[in-house]
């Protein structure tokens, strides 16, 4: 019997596996073991972590080839990694490598300023950042077979994370309010197709798993975007940027699973060293904020 | 009956739909106390390291592997077919599973993500129309013990019954048809525990 790979149940099915567990990023073979180890479902591989992107500047892009196959030889759970905005060509490169997911990140610097990779035209699927419901539904449309929400990355500072959760939740919780006559111009006026806003409207949920993502840094932060509704969260230099790594990565596994019980909570949040230093979002200038980049 | 499915990580929630749409009563199982509260057990898709690692940390792994060896009937899909499994082929450092079916299992056998797939499955007793089978990341039965009865085959079995456990390499959760979790309600479990109050 014909089998088929690539299809938009296999794609989004692939995220699904992924609900209720905390993607972690890592630069190297060392770290990809510490995140196996502490209970991650999945790596993401890259050259820096975002507050390091930050605080070197210059043009961020896609990892070195062999850096990823070296983690991907690592470990035993599903790797992802970062093709710049709209660069199809690195995403080219990352399914010939065999990674599991790639992320198109705003992280990375945007390589087309105006479109997204077509996300369908690859076997491999794709996750997405998204600020608002629009964002998300414009890109499960471009094929974005998982969506997170984009917070703002490298700063370890939680409130532009809740601020886009909050966004798509509400608009999410609009939509299923509205007449059927009324979804027309709601499509119209969050940018995204009519098909997809029905959708939403009829189901009250993404047709994709939702993540969190961007300044999540604590146990009680990763339970905080779990209660708002996230399926799973990303963590990136929340962990590396801490006094003990290999402690928080495991305490942000468990608060993620018990995020509805504070006791849990406030056993995992205990001894865990310093956390991330961390940058104030509002102290960004602009043009530094990453979550302003796609469109 | 009261299922419980296993909510440390993983696509639990569509097993707990499935179930319910089955008409059984289920439950998500995180602690000890709910899973005495359970006479059946579904272990969901998901990273089994990841499953394995909750369950050390928050003092399930012990009391599932016991209820298990006491004959709780159980139904793993994908990671819950590795967690059941006596034996894991290319497992992660140190990964445990929960054991009771004797098959060995090789872990990601199917290939990376990129290899995953979705096909028509001739599953036994299930046909027209047959099973559409997603299979992500999937593992594959490398070999069975004498009780181990085979279900379904693609080139290796994909599907294995022993006694009251259940286990397949693909997510029948994923698809919105609930035939197989019928046929670990009906044909699976029931029998197993109506065998069991009977001694």
């Amino acid at each position: 019997m014909s089998q088929n790979v690539g299809t938009a149940r296999v794609k989004r099915g692939m995220a699904e596996m992924l609900k209720g567990g905390v993607i972690m990023d890592v630069v190297n073979v060392e770290q990809a073991k510490i995140a196996e180890a502490a209970g991650a479902v999945a790596v993401m591989a890259l050259e820096r972590v975002p507050a390091d992107i930050r605080a070197q500047g210059g043009v961020a892009r896609m990892s070195d080839p062999d850096m990823i196959e070296k983690i991907k030889a690592a470990v035993s759970i599903p790797v992802m990694a970062k093709a710049r905005i709209g660069h199809f060509v690195e995403a080219q490169i990352l399914q010939s490598l065999g990674v599991d997911y790639i992320d198109e990140s705003e992280v990375l610097t945007p390589a087309d300023m105006e479109n997204h990779i077509d996300k369908w035209n690859f076997t491999i699927p794709f996750v997405c950042g998204a600020t608002n419901l629009g964002e998300a539904l414009r890109r499960i449309n471009e094929g974005a077979a998982m969506i997170r929400s984009k917070g703002e990355a490298g700063t370890g500072d939680v409130s532009n994370a809740m601020t886009h959760m909050r966004s798509i939740g509400g608009e999410i919780r609009r939509l299923s309010t509205l007449r059927e006559d009324e979804l027309y111009v709601a499509a119209k006026n969050m940018q995204a197709p009519y098909d997809l806003v029905k959708e939403v409207a009829e189901t009250g949920k993404l047709p994709v798993v939702l993540f969190t993502a961007g300044g999540i840094a604590t146990p009680a932060d990763a339970a905080l975007m779990m209660q708002m509704g996230a399926d799973g969260v990303f963590i990136g230099s929340g962990i590396y940027k801490s006094g003990d790594p290999a402690a928080r990565a495991a305490a942000c596994v468990k608060a993620t699973t018990f995020f509805d019980d504070a006791k849990v909570l406030a056993d995992v949040s205990r001894g865990l060293g310093e956390a991330m230093v961390g940058i104030n979002v509002a102290d960004l200038p602009v043009a530094h904020r990453l979550a302003e980049r796609g469109w | 009956m009261r299922v419980g499915v296993l909510a440390l990580q993983g696509d639990f929630r569509e097993h707990l739909f499935a179930l319910e749409e089955c008409g059984v009563s289920a439950s998500l199982v995180r602690r000890p106390s709910e899973l005495a509260a359970v006479d059946a057990l579904v272990l969901p898709g998901g990273e089994s390291t990841a499953i394995a690692n909750l369950a050390r940390s928050f003092d399930l792994f012990d009391p599932l592997k016991a209820r298990i060896a006491a004959g709780i009937p159980v139904y793993g899909s994908c990671a819950g077919m590795i967690l059941l499994a006596d034996r894991v082929l290319d497992a992660g450092v140190g990964q445990e599973t929960f054991g009771g079916l004797d098959i060995t299992v090789r872990r990601n056998a199917f290939g990376r993500q990129v290899d995953s797939f979705e096909t028509d499955l001739d599953f036994a007793g299930i046909t027209n129309p047959p099973v559409r089978a997603v299979f992500i990341r999937a593992p594959w039965v490398e070999s069975i013990g004498p009780n181990v009865e085979v279900l379904a085959t693609l080139d290796h079995a994909v599907a294995v019954r022993q006694g009251g456990l259940l286990a397949t390499s693909f997510h029948p959760e994923l698809t919105g048809d609930n035939r197989i979790h019928r046929f670990f309600i009906e044909s699976v479990a029931r029998p197993a525990l109506e065998k069991a109050a009977v001694k």
